[in-house]
């Protein structure tokens, strides 16, 4: 123990570096038994930040239902796991890369890329799309337009390299995001259900190997970056460059060594890189790990044991290998050109013990790490300033051509070149979308993507949703909301969510407002994973999103997986040429927190629509049945802008025109135009039916009590809303292109 | 027929290849390792897309001095069908068996979509089951696609016929908004003065089936089945 005692002086500064408080200091003194030397206590303050110890989140993410009869694996593992029939499991987890993006655009969404595929083929899973929630500050700006450029780059870049189609992300503009994006990047994999492998350490004497890149000095302090106010301010110079052409070494590599029977655990290096993997494979296992810092390899001379415990160098694993099995697993990694080194062994003390060249520099009970990081729940108040916002009555505002506000046509066209509404094409054409050759629905040809599985008749459909503005307004139905969404964009390509993982983007919850926040979208949200038996099976959380006293707008993304039992049987969202259009599900709607609102009259205010659970999987189940007996062409969900939007959407991307009347849902809209057009509500769907099935579309509603009305048809080169505007197709398609470059 | 799909570091195509003949052309298919030296018993070679050595340096600037390269010239020049598709093709003319070179696109960004080529000749044996002047429906998924060559090689490839592919709209007529990366002549595909190696930036491997947005791309790979090898020369 002697060697344990170069004691460094503890100051405010030195707990800043490492991001502890002072009552935390004192709390592992106590539970260690002694002071921590400094890498002791820099391996602290990585696994107990908020990035790697969720201390802020831990007890409100027991909210959240984890269980249900297709879980394979619940959160707490490098990603969750459902089954899917056919002896096989989708693997998928979100995880965000905000704070690294804000500094270096283009290797912070690189490396989010990176980080989340890693999760998944750790796991045993092949991967099989990327989908990528994006939040930036307005583009008028020169500082999110290189931030947005930076970040679809780094996606791009990353994801087309290795080879994994990127299928339906979504991207969303708020002035809240404007000194902090976010990045959140989700992966899906698909494993056997037998092959699945864990980050369980176990076997007294098994050998640690690193494998992959070697580790130099990047993204030292990452974790406790994540977890800190005003990134850009102080922490400079932490982010870790990507390397995509050794990840798909690494992954090829690592998925061939799970076929051998010598892998007993693995875990990728991320956030706290060799520190975290290693602490969570011992903690898991309920075993020590021994690593001797001095067996790793560099990129640099004359790094300390410090810096190398903290390095997050990017593309690397620890792999956990019998001592039979050493030379046929190092066989493979050399056949892809891979290092790896035997850094250490599984010991039966449960400690984390880390030798510099033979020499003690750490020894840590692996548990004190995980499970003794300290939790705090606190107290949220809902900010008043809210409470005023959300009481605002869109009602008192002049209806569309009446006083200053615009006419329906030029709202039309304003709505639709809307940074949040205009066409993805600019961006998603940046994305590889064909390869693997699975994809049925690529971005921006559904409501969600849809991916086939070779060798069964099934398919994959997945959808990132959150609606920050609602979250704000009211976070629990804005939780709710992100989740009825993303279930619903999966019924309206014809499948059925099955569990979702989640990405909690908040601001510092130290502060009363936010934390309000945090527990009122998680109870949203938990609600919502009830009312449409999708369990979360792993997740992320990112607190501190916020750059001075200003936090983003709450964003709890929301990643969902659904299934398609035959992927023939499948919708899209354009319409086709001469086909009847029906309204399903809620006729009434609202302008609180709508787009509308927010980019035509400069508001973010109103109390978002109200969600009618029973009214929602109804209508869900209806869209469903019809696609699958083929009774509609084309299905699309009205949310950002409404009725008229949709139908706008629907018509560009089928190129066709079409009138419409929406006299039938007037009264329902307190008869005004605005929002009739444009108001948004929760459980509404349009479906075009396919010529001679609309009798059994309306016998399917009446059946499921849910209300319908016709619409009206498809068909030349005119889109009219009947007595309230015409406009031509090629006008509404240019205003709908011509906003994102 | 007994078809090689090469595998390099970066490769991410290969799975696709070897699927498109597996699944949709149901023909004995094998992956071959980069140290691989014989492709003796193979009747054609597929060269894959993907970012092989991650595209360091240039697109396919590495892979020509991989050690199945040499097999692979020397299948060429007995005449075997020689198949490159996106870093394929890349990887070609860096090696020397196709003329000219691929430059960054026009956009000087990566470009993911569907695009419509015109089938320019039917004497290869990657296109002698498509009737000359077939558009195909194709997906594209690259960074550097410009086909590029010097106004002497450019002359040369028309007047011997060995563009095979163009980029055109859907009627098969040239349009400057169908050529997505800003090829010369529009040129999405070319063969070799032999006519036996051919190279093209769409992926004929991805459009195998209907259901994943076109099976257009099987009639490319379908074609070499007709070529009886005797026909190709010095085979």
């Amino acid at each position: 123990m002697e060697e344990l005692n170069a004691l460094i002086e503890v100051t405010a500064e030195v707990l800043s570096e490492v991001a502890l408080s002072a009552d935390e200091y004192q709390l592992i003194v106590e539970k260690l038994g002694r002071a921590p030397n400094a890498v002791e206590l820099g391996i602290f303050g990585a696994m107990w930040s908020e990035h790697c110890g969720y201390k802020n989140s831990r007890p409100l993410l027991r909210l959240f239902p984890t269980t249900g009869p297709r879980v394979a694996q619940g959160p707490g593992e490098n990603a969750g796991a459902v089954d899917i029939g056919d002896g096989l499991v989708a693997v998928f987890k979100i995880e965000s890369h905000n704070h690294p993006s804000a500094v270096e655009p283009y290797e912070g969404a690189a490396t989010g890329v990176g980080g989340i595929v890693r999760d998944i083929f750790t796991m045993g899973a092949r991967p099989i799309a990327i989908l990528d929630s994006l939040r930036f500050g307005p583009l008028t700006e020169a500082r999110n337009r290189y931030l947005y450029h930076g970040v679809v780059g780094g996606v791009g870049g990353y994801g087309n390299c290795l080879g994994i189609p990127n299928l339906a992300g979504d991207i969303f503009f708020d002035p809240a995001y404007s000194g902090n994006p976010l990045v959140n990047a989700m992966c899906v994999g698909i494993a056997a259900r037998d092959d699945l492998m864990r980050a369980k350490a176990s076997g007294v004497g098994n050998l640690v190997l690193l494998v992959g890149a070697d580790t130099g000095r990047d993204g030292i302090h990452g974790a406790t970056f994540a977890s800190v106010d005003d990134p850009e301010k102080s922490h400079r110079g932490v982010v870790q460059v990507g390397n995509p052409f050794l990840e798909k070494l690494l992954l090829e590599a690592c998925l061939e060594v799970l076929q051998t029977e010598h892998v007993v655990a693995m875990q990728d290096l991320g956030a706290a890189g060799l520190t975290s993997s290693a602490v969570e494979c011992a903690s898991r296992g309920e075993v020590g790990i021994e690593i001797d810092v001095a067996l790793v390899s560099r990129r640099e001379s004359g790094m300390s044991a410090y810096e190398v415990m903290l390095s997050e160098s990017q593309e690397r694993m620890l792999v956990v290998v019998t001592q039979e099995g050493l030379d046929e697993v190092r066989a493979v990694f050399d056949r892809w050109s891979l290092h790896s080194d035997v850094i250490g062994r599984v010991t039966a003390d449960g400690l984390i013990r880390v030798l510099d060249d033979g020499h003690l520099a750490a020894e840590i009970p692996a548990t004190l790490l995980t499970d003794e990081c300290p939790t705090y729940t606190r107290e949220g108040v809902e900010s008043p300033a809210t409470v005023e916002l959300r009481a605002f009555d869109p009602h008192v505002l002049p209806d569309l051509g009446v006083g200053d506000a615009p006419s329906p046509h030029d709202a039309l066209l304003r709505l639709l070149a809307s940074p949040n509404i205009a066409s993805r094409t600019p961006v998603t054409r940046t994305y590889d979308s064909t390869i693997m050759t699975n994809t049925v629905i690529g971005p921006g040809q559904g409501d969600a993507g849809v991916v086939r599985i070779k060798g069964t008749e099934r398919g994959l459909a997945m959808k990132t949703d959150c609606n920050p503005r609602y979250c704000f307004l009211d976070p629990y139905l804005g939780g709710l909301h992100a989740i009825a969404e993303a279930a619903r964009n999966i019924a309206c390509v014809g499948g059925e969510i099955v569990a979702i993982t989640n990405c909690l983007n908040f601001g510092n919850p130290e502060r009363r407002e936010i934390y309000f926040q945090l527990k009122r979208a998680i109870e949203g949200i938990a609600a919502g994973c009830r009312a449409f038996d999708a369990p979360v099976i792993s997740g992320n959380v990112s607190l501190y999103n916020q750059s001075g006293s200003a936090a983003i707008l709450p964003t709890p993304t929301i990643g969902a997986v659904g299934i398609l039992d035959d992927v023939r049987l499948h919708a899209r969202s354009a319409f086709r040429d001469g086909r009847t259009v029906f309204l399903i599900g809620s006729l009434g709607s609202t302008l609180g927190g709508s787009e509308y609102l927010a980019h035509i009259q400069g508001r973010t205010a109103g109390s978002p629509p109200s969600i009618d659970v029973d009214l929602e999987r109804a209508v869900q189940e209806m869209t469903r049945r019809a696609i699958r007996q083929q009774f509609v062409v084309a299905a699309h969900d009205c949310s950002d802008g409404g009725i008229a939007i949709a139908l706008a959407e629907s018509c560009i991307g089928g190129k066709v025109g079409g009138r419409f009347d929406l006299s039938s849902i007037s009264a329902h809209n307190d008869d005004r135009v605005d929002q009739t057009l444009f108001g948004e509500a929760a459980s509404r769907v349009l479906l075009q039916a396919e010529i001679g099935r609309e009798g059994e579309i309306e016998a399917l509603c009446a059946e499921s009590n849910v209300p319908i009305v016709k619409l009206g048809k498809t068909s030349g080169s005119t889109f009219a809303l009947e007595r309230i505007l015409e406009v031509s197709l090629s006008a509404i398609e240019d205003a709908w292109s011509s906003t994102m470059v | 027929m007994r078809f090689a799909v090469i595998t390099f570091p970066g490769s991410n195509g290969d799975h696709d290849a070897l699927k498109a003949i597996e699944l949709g052309l149901k023909q004995p298919v094998e992956s071959v390792w980069y140290r691989e030296t014989d492709l003796t018993g193979f009747d054609c070679v597929l060269i894959p897309g993907g970012f092989s050595y991650g595209d360091y340096l240039r697109a396919g600037a590495i892979a020509r001095f991989a050690p199945i390269m040499d097999a692979v010239a020397e299948f060429a020049d007995a005449g075997g069908p020689v198949l490159g598709m996106c870093n394929g093709f890349q990887v070609l003319t860096e090696a020397g068996l196709l003329p000219g070179a691929l430059l960054p696109n026009g956009s000087l960004q990566f470009r993911s979509q569907w695009v419509t080529v015109r089938v320019e000749r039917s004497d290869t044996p990657w296109t002698s089951r498509i009737d000359d002047g077939a558009v195909l429906k194709l997906p594209i998924a690259h960074g550097g696609g410009r086909y590029f060559a010097d106004p002497e090689t450019l002359s040369r490839l028309e007047e011997n016929g060995q563009v095979i592919f163009r980029y055109t709209d859907s009627n098969g007529n040239l349009d400057p908004d169908a050529n997505p990366n800003g090829s010369a002549n529009a040129i999405a595909g070319i063969c070799n003065e032999r006519r036996n190696v051919v190279g093209l930036m769409p992926h004929p491997e991805r459009a195998f089936d209907s259901l994943i947005g076109s099976d257009d791309g099987l009639q490319v790979l379908n074609s070499v089945l007709g070529v009886d090898n005797k026909v190709v020369a010095g085979r």
